[in-house]
């Protein structure tokens, strides 16, 4: 990957002179058919890039909102998991054609290493899939994933404790996109929008040209809005899967969250 | 090395390198929130373990507090019964507390307040790790979090009392299945939003580098003791070492002084028994090294009872402390280097080993315990009637009067 760099879609879903809204849904959640109805909705609303979660029986750093989604996805008839969870996000691709978001899927590393790396890279790459996001793989347990993970961005994330030399770390290995976690915790919405995530976000624009998204505890557009004032993309996740049942109640909600972000970000006001 | 294939001592304890792996197990699998804190306690570590101080301090404590060294005492009576020419029996069950767990919340204590940290937190299944913790929290005024099973809960309710007079906050956990497993991750998840004031005190030989590493060192006093009270006592070598495993903390620390510091050609057998359940050929068991694959768990890499897709399975024993999916990388990689045989243990013939060291020795063992007391039949079979064997025993069964009874031992 040495000399020239060009932007990935991924990236380019960030480069849009306006913040991006990064909308994630459970796969699977609570069946197929609402799931994949629940994307497009969202994908309709405005959403610039999908995160879709795959169905985890251990996840360490989601919330209850995602945990329990997990739970209620993994238990279908014939269960849910990875296998079906990029079976999905091929349909889901391959339906919309050029209209489509990039989409990531943010996994935990054993279903990846149980599929096997090079397979779960092979069937991403054929699905169309634009990236991953495995929050237990910090960068130093990633050289087996990235070998394998060519033509698909590995996106790594930094939290408020993390320190200076973890920002270097974990920007240079980032691909798409940086992850910032805005407070330290799972996922799950919060009251307020912690200052930690602000200067954190602060601390990785110094260290990175890559977009910088901000998430973790961000449930209404006002929260959205404010979050969009200082990072490239905000990430919406638990105040969207407990919406997930209702593929419509999703599409109105994804709307108002991209309104508020594409007009407050930092490129509109000039 | 001369005439054996075994590795060297310095060969296998060449492990874990500076990322944590032991071969290709262990490592740090976990939410970038904590790596910070993880790299911060390997530091504290690092420091502790060249400081002095430290070791007098956890020494005077083991001695005047724990009650060390633990016996090791020689079995006569359970020995005849089981056909074996000695066995010896490594008595944690006496330390204070009742099992081996105090010896790791100790130090792990002590690291937190070199580290100021005023909270400690710590997740636990038979309830023995979640009472050494509140005991050692109460000694060192640390405030105190014990995440815990509802299953648990239940199964150990006299523990879940304890914890509660000695001032800890019992958390529980209705995840999953609601054992060992879900409070462990309870317990992580919490710590990764208290991260900045919170120590997180892990109970086993489990979990991101450097944690299983911290355990063995707290734990490997255990074989230190019985390698010099076997020389105090003019005993020979054994020709067997059993410790029963669920993630593997007492087995480390029995192992471990036998594999660095025992010469390959006179290093005993070292035999780790495993949580068999209702069976092997049946889900409800809790062998992860008998009947897992390796994969990531809990921030490490390590064989694991998984499905198919990748998710930790549920494990099951009789014994609330083995059944976890998991186990310390340290034995996945002993068992892939031979340097251990592990073996599984029934709910069943764990129970007739309890009832027999109690009939014959007047000592009830925990059943995690009795785990490892039932390989002395199997190994009287396999080494003949003069062989010795010596066997940890971990921890004491007062825990476990309800679930023997219920299954009609003593009737």
């Amino acid at each position: 990957m040495a000399g020239e760099r060009t932007a990935s879609r991924l990236e380019a879903a960030f480069r849009r002179g306006r913040p991006a809204l990064v909308a994630y849904l459970m796969a699977g959640y609570p069946d197929r058919t609402t799931s994949l109805r629940a994307l497009a909705r969202a994908a309709d609303a405005g959403a610039d890039v999908i995160e879709l979660g795959v169905p985890y029986g251990d996840p360490l750093a989601d919330g209850p909102v995602i945990a329990d989604a997990a739970q209620v996805a993994r238990r279908a008839p014939g269960g849910f998991g990875l296998a079906e969870t990029i079976d999905l996000a091929r349909e889901f691709i391959s339906g919309r054609g050029d209209d489509c978001p990039p989409l990531v899927l943010m996994t935990y590393l054993n279903p990846l290493m149980s599929m096997g790396l090079p397979r779960a890279a092979d069937l991403m790459r054929e699905a169309g899939v634009a990236g991953v996001i495995v929050p237990d793989m910090p960068p130093e347990a990633a050289r087996p994933w990235r070998a394998v993970a060519g033509g698909l961005d590995t996106v790594f994330l930094l939290a408020p404790t993390s320190t200076d030399e973890r920002v270097r770390v974990v920007a240079d290995a980032s691909a798409g996109f940086v992850y910032c976690v805005s407070t330290t915790g799972v996922t799950g919405e919060r009251e307020t929008l912690a200052d930690a995530g602000r200067r954190l976000v602060e601390r990785v624009r110094a260290a990175t040209t890559l977009p910088v998204a901000i998430g973790f505890g961000i449930g209404t557009p006002e929260q959205a809005a404010e979050a969009a004032r200082i990072a490239d993309g905000v990430i919406v996740g638990s105040a969207i899967v407990r919406r997930q049942h209702d593929p419509s109640v999703v599409g109105d909600f994804v709307r108002s969250l991209a309104r508020a972000v594409h007009e407050s970000g930092r490129g509109s006001a000039g | 090395m001369s005439g054996s294939l075994l590795p060297s001592a310095e060969e296998a304890y060449a492990s874990p390198d500076a990322q944590g792996f032991f071969g290709p197990y262990g490592g740090t699998f976990v939410p970038e929130t904590v790596v910070p804190a993880l790299e911060e306690l390997a530091h504290a570590f690092d420091e502790a373990l060249g400081d002095p101080a430290f070791d007098a301090e956890l020494g005077a404590l083991l001695a005047d507090y724990v009650g060390r060294p633990s016996p090791l005492y020689r079995a006569d009576r359970l020995a005849e019964a089981v056909g074996l020419g000695t066995v010896w029996l490594k008595r944690e069950d006496l330390n204070h507390t009742g099992a081996h767990k105090i010896n790791n919340t100790l130090g792990q204590c002590l690291l937190a307040k070199r580290m100021g940290k005023r909270r400690v937190i710590a997740e636990t299944g038979a309830g023995q790790h979640g009472v050494a913790t509140a005991t050692t929290a109460a000694l060192m005024g640390l405030e105190c979090a014990i995440f815990m099973g509802t299953e648990d809960i239940r199964r150990q309710a006299l523990n879940v009392y304890k914890m509660r007079l000695l001032g800890a906050e019992v958390v529980p956990v209705a995840d999953g299945t609601g054992t060992l497993a879900d409070a462990v991750t309870a317990a992580l998840r919490h710590w990764v939003e208290r991260v900045e004031d919170t120590f997180y005190v892990l109970g086993s030989a489990v979990g991101p580098h450097p944690y299983p590493t911290i355990v063995r060192h707290f734990q490997k006093v255990i074989g230190e003791e019985a390698l010099s009270q076997l020389r105090e006592k003019g005993a020979r070598m054994p020709d067997a070492v059993v410790a029963c495993v669920g993630g593997g903390s007492n087995a480390i620390g029995i192992f471990y002084p036998f594999l660095r510091d025992v010469p390959a050609d006179e290093r005993p057998l070292l035999i780790g028994a495993e949580a068999a359940g209702l069976g092997l050929e049946t889900d409800k068991h809790g062998a992860a090294l008998t009947k897992g694959r390796p994969g990531v768990l809990h921030g490490f890499y390590s064989y694991l009872l998984q499905d198919e897709a990748g998710n930790p399975k549920e494990a099951y024993s009789i014994s609330a402390g083995l059944d976890y999916p998991g186990v310390g990388p340290e034995h996945s990689y002993l068992k892939d280097a031979g340097l251990v045989r592990y073996e599984a243990v029934t709910d069943r013939e764990a129970l007739d080993a309890f009832a027999l060291l109690a009939r014959t020795e007047g000592i009830i063992p925990a059943i995690e315990s009795a785990h490892a007391l039932a390989m002395l039949p199997r190994l009287a079979a396999e080494l003949g009637p003069d062989a010795s064997v010596l066997v940890n025993v971990s921890g004491r069964g007062d825990k476990d009067m309800d679930i023997v009874r219920e299954a009609g031992l003593g009737a």
